[in-house]
This record gives structure tokens, C-alpha cells and sequence, in this order.
């Protein structure tokens, strides 16, 4: 099969997947022992990673502006700096960059395990649509924690920034300071556009994970495969979503 | 096809027994052809067991009953139905026991029996604890229950890919071969269950089987596949005295220590 066939089939079945799991969605509420183990798995455990990479990429951030800003004396608007990429591109793109390598990973893995070794097949035996209990706890999980997730990154990120700006020599703003230059030259709508692009990315994410998951062939090998593949397609993904959801946002 | 009732095994709701037929069923993967025109029909509340070679398309063949599969030719149909829509699997209750067991590894034993009832919301809690208790016990796997899939040996997750299709309380139940890793005593138990299923129940069961004392013992009617076609069909009383000698072949091998079957292959 030729590239361009391969990804029209899988926008084609990952579409498919979505409106087949969006159709069960009056099932979600006796599904919720599952909804909840997926927000734990989603959210809980993406936390740690999620709140320590923000805080360092909010220090950097901290660090570069002072390090130009300080160049022409604006070194005062580090805190809008830090604010404003956090909260509109780095919290929501690095929340999803780790969703993908933490959740997107498993949800593959543990997809394509069960496809393999016929527990898929086992299931529509058995009248149980794999779109609804295994797509669309997951799904709904995903629109829930990852605004959580992005909120988080937002918050520890410029705090990182703050306690860079104080500590550094060279900087030297203290955190009030710091804080009401962010709250001045920021909007709701930063905050917000940057919770929409988590959301989508996260929507995007674990449905295409499931898919490529859902949609292996062959033995073991074929897992790994699909695991390889849907952390480069999520990937992908990101970075193509980000450039329309900005420009839709706009 | 409503012909005389069948009862649940775990309950007294009765549901029409359902018939199977195969119409010159033909299936390619790729440029190998694995069944060739095969034809049969499977009355309701018979016991169907389908014997042949290792690789000879049975494991294929059952999976286009629950439609697993789409035929390359030819149609199948459970119950009058299309076996490859989904109406059919919504209709008709059918269970198949994997080859393989095909359990669900993140659920336990007790879990994996309990999901087709809860999923379906058959019964309450109580009541499907006690049908999956019971459907343990019929296979001596109560201790077993709240043990995860990986901790099992080959012939118990045999046995509770078995129990799990019980509890299914199926209409058609579609073995591929369940007593292939199992001591002769718990064999005999499999065969006295399939049949006490149909006996009590009216259960259609088809059995994909490599034994030939389960075939002989309890089958109504035995098919053979070979190749991929089906080479003879009959009742188990034919099979005692082959007509075919690919058939007698295969039933009754001699091992001839003097003559061994590979060394032939070899001239
Ligand atoms: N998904 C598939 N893709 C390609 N070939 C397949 C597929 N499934 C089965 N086959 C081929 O079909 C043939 C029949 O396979 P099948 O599993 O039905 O055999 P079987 O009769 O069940 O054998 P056994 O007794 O060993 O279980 C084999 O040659 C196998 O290689
Ligand atoms: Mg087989």
C-alpha cells in the first residue's frame, strides 16, 4: 500500500473509531468505574512528570528573557515573557508531548497486546463493542484531566519563572514584581486558548493511540511496532494541531 | 430457525435453539486458499464435532461463524442470519472458546467470567456471582477465582476460557479444541459437559476437536477437513470404519517404528 492510501485509511478509521465510541457515550455513567480508573491512570500518574518538566521549562524561560531582555533594560516584563508562552504554547504543547510518551504509549501497548492475542476478538464474540469499553472511558478521561494537566503546567511553570528571577544575580525581580507584570499583560483568553489546544491535543492523542492500537496486525513484534508508530503519529500530530488550533484561536 | 426451545443452563428463560449453515464457504488470505467450498448444516441442538489436520482452517472456519471473518465466497448464516453482521452477534447468543483462551489479562478469573453478564446487565450482582461460582465449580476452578490470567497453567486458562463461555448461558457454543491440554479426567468431564448442555439445554454446540474418544462419544454428526475442504461428513458410527483411507489415515495413524511416516517424505 502506497503512504498517502495508509494515511487516508487511518483518518478514515480513526473518524470511524470516534463516531462509534461517541455513539455509546449514554453508556458513560454505568461505565464509570472505568472512566474513574482512566482519569487515575491519565491524569494521576502524568501529574509528577507533567509538574517537574513545567518547572524547569518555566526557569529556562526565565533565564533566556533575563539573560536578552536585560540587553535594552525590559528584564521587568520577564514575568508577561514567562506568562504568556507558558500559558498559550509551552504548558498545553509539553503537557501533550507527555501525555503521548507516558498514556499514548500504554494505551498502544496494552491495545495492541489485546488485538493480538484475540481478547479483541473475544470481546465482539461476546457483543461487547471494544469503542465502548475500551475507547470511550479513555477518551472521556482524557477531556477531563487534561485541562487539569495544562492548568498545572501553567502554574508550576511560572513559578519556576519566579524563583529564577529572584535567585538570579543578573535578574533579580522580586515575585510581586514578577507577578503583576504576568497578571497585567495577560488575558483570561491566554489561559483559556491554551486550555482548548491541551484539549484538543489530548482528544487527538488518545484516539489515535487506540486506533493504531486497535487496528494491529500479526504477532508481538507488531506491538512494538505499534507503539513506535503511534508515539510518532501523536507526535506529528501535535505540532500540526498546534499551528491550526493558534491560527483558528486567533 | 425456531425449532424446539433452548433452556439457560443457569436459568429457566427459554430461547429458540438456532442452526447453523455453511454454504459453499470459500476463504484467501492473501494467495493462500484455506477453505475451499465447504458446506455443511448444523441443526439446532445437535453436536457438530469438526475434526483435521493441524493447519487444515477449523480455527478459520469457526471464526467466520461468529463473524470473526468475512467469507471470500459463499455465505454462513446462524439462525437464518448473516453470521458476519452485526445483528446477528446481537440476536443470537453464541460463545466461542478461543484456541487460545483469549482471556482478558488485566481481569481476573472471577472478572473475566463476570464481564459478559454485567456488560449485558443479565442479572445482579448476587445472581451472577453465583452463576460464575457454580460455572467454576463445574470445572474444579474455584480456588481459583481471584487469580489473574498469567498465573494459570496451559489447561486452566483452557478451562476458564470454558467456564467463561457457560456463563454466557450461549444459544450456539463454539469450541476450538477444548480438551487439547487437559488430563484424560477432565477431558471426559468437557465431553460430558458439552453433552449435558445439549441434553438439558438444547444447546447447538460445534466442537473443534483432535479427540477422537470426545468425537466418537458424543458427536452427532463428525465433518473432516482436510486441506480446507470438507473430505467426509457423517455420524461417528461411519467413522469407525473409514471409507477413505485419508480419512482412516488420519483417525486411526499407525505408528510404524520400521517404516517412520518422514522418512518417506525424504525418497
Ligand atoms: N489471519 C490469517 N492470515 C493469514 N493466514 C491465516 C490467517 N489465519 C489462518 N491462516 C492460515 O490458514 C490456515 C488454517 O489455519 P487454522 O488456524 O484454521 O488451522 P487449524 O485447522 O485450526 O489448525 P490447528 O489444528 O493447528 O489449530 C493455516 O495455513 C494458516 O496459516
Ligand atoms: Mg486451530
Amino acid at each position: 500500500m502506497n503512504p498517502l492510501t495508509a494515511i487516508l485509511e487511518g483518518i478514515g478509521s480513526t473518524l470511524q473509531l470516534l463516531v462509534s465510541a461517541a455513539g455509546y457515550t449514554p453508556t458513560l455513567w454505568r461505565q464509570r468505574a472505568r472512566f474513574i480508573e482512566q482519569c487515575y491512570l491519565i491524569g494521576y500518574t502524568t501529574l509528577p512528570i507533567v509538574a517537574i518538566l513545567s518547572f524547569f521549562i518555566g526557569s529556562v524561560l526565565a533565564l533566556q528573557a533575563g539573560y536578552s531582555m536585560s540587553n535594552f533594560g525590559a528584564k521587568q516584563f520577564i514575568g508577561s515573557l514567562v506568562g504568556l508562552s507558558m500559558a498559550r504554547e509551552l504548558g498545553p504543547v509539553m503537557a501533550a508531548i507527555l501525555l503521548t510518551g507516558r498514556v499514548g504509549s500504554a494505551i498502544a501497548a496494552e491495545l495492541a497486546s489485546m488485538k493480538v492475542y484475540q481478547e479483541i476478538d473475544a470481546l465482539e464474540t461476546m457483543n461487547i463493542p471494544p469503542a465502548k469499553v475500551l475507547v470511550l472511558p479513555r477518551l472521556a478521561a482524557v477531556l477531563v484531566m487534561m485541562p487539569v494537566l495544562a492548568i498545572i503546567a501553567d502554574l508550576v511553570g511560572w513559578f519556576g519563572g519566579a524563583i529564577v528571577s529572584k535567585y538570579t544575580q543578573s535578574i533579580a525581580i522580586e515575585p510581586e514584581a514578577y507577578f503583576s507584570v504576568l497578571r497585567r499583560f495577560m488575558v483570561f483568553e491566554d489561559v483559556l486558548n491554551g486550555l482548548i489546544k491541551a484539549e484538543v491535543f489530548g482528544f487527538a492523542i488518545v484516539l489515535v493511540c487506540c486506533n493504531i492500537g486497535l487496528n494491529t496486525r500479526g504477532g508481538p513484534r507488531e506491538i512494538g511496532a505499534a507503539v513506535t508508530r503511534a508515539v510518532v503519529v501523536s507526535l506529528i500530530l501535535i505540532l500540526v494541531l498546534d499551528y491550526f488550533v493558534t491560527k483558528a484561536l486567533m | 430457525m425456531a425449532c424446539s426451545p433452548t433452556r439457560n443452563p443457569f436459568t429457566d428463560a427459554e430461547t429458540a435453539a438456532v442452526g447453523v449453515s455453511i454454504e459453499g464457504l470459500s476463504k484467501s488470505f492473501g494467495r493462500s486458499e484455506v477453505l475451499k467450498n465447504v458446506t455443511f448444516s448444523v441443526a439446532p441442538g445437535e453436536i457438530f464435532v469438526l475434526m483435521g489436520p493441524s493447519g487444515s482452517g477449523k480455527s478459520v472456519l469457526l471464526k467466520h461463524i461468529v463473524g470473526l471473518e468475512q467469507p471470500s465466497a459463499g455465505r454462513v448464516t446462524v439462525a437464518g442470519r448473516d453470521a458476519s453482521a452485526e445483528a446477528t452477534r446481537q440476536q443470537v447468543r453464541m460463545a466461542l472458546v478461543f484456541q487460545s483462551g483469549a482471556l482478558f489479562n488485566s481481569l481476573s478469573v472471577y472478572d473475566n467470567l463476570a464481564l459478559y453478564p454485567r456488560e449485558h446487565q443479565i442479572a445482579d450482582e448476587a445472581a451472577i456471582r453465583e452463576k460464575v461460582m457454580r460455572a467454576l465449580q463445574i470445572l474444579s476452578l474455584e480456588g481459583s477465582a481471584h487469580k489473574a490470567p498469567s498465573e494459570l497453567s496451559g489447561g486452566m486458562k483452557k478451562r476458564v476460557a470454558i467456564a467463561r463461555g457457560l456463563v454466557m448461558e450461549p444459544q450456539l457454543m463454539l469450541y476450538d479444541e477444548p480438551t487439547s491440554e487437559l488430563d484424560p479426567v477432565m477431558a471426559a468431564t468437557i465431553s460430558e459437559i458439552i453433552a449435558t448442555l445439549k441434553d438439558e439445554y438444547r444447546v447447538t454446540s460445534i466442537v473443534v476437536s483432535h479427540d477422537r474418544e470426545l468425537a466418537l462419544g458424543i458427536a452427532d454428526r463428525v465433518g473432516i477437513l482436510m486441506g480446507g475442504e470438507l473430505v467426509s461428513l457423517g455420524t461417528p458410527a461411519d467413522l469407525r470404519t473409514p471409507a477413505d483411507p485419508r480419512v482412516a489415515e488420519f483417525l486411526y495413524p499407525k505408528i510404524d517404528l520400521k517404516n517412520p511416516r518422514f522418512k518417506k517424505l525424504e525418497t
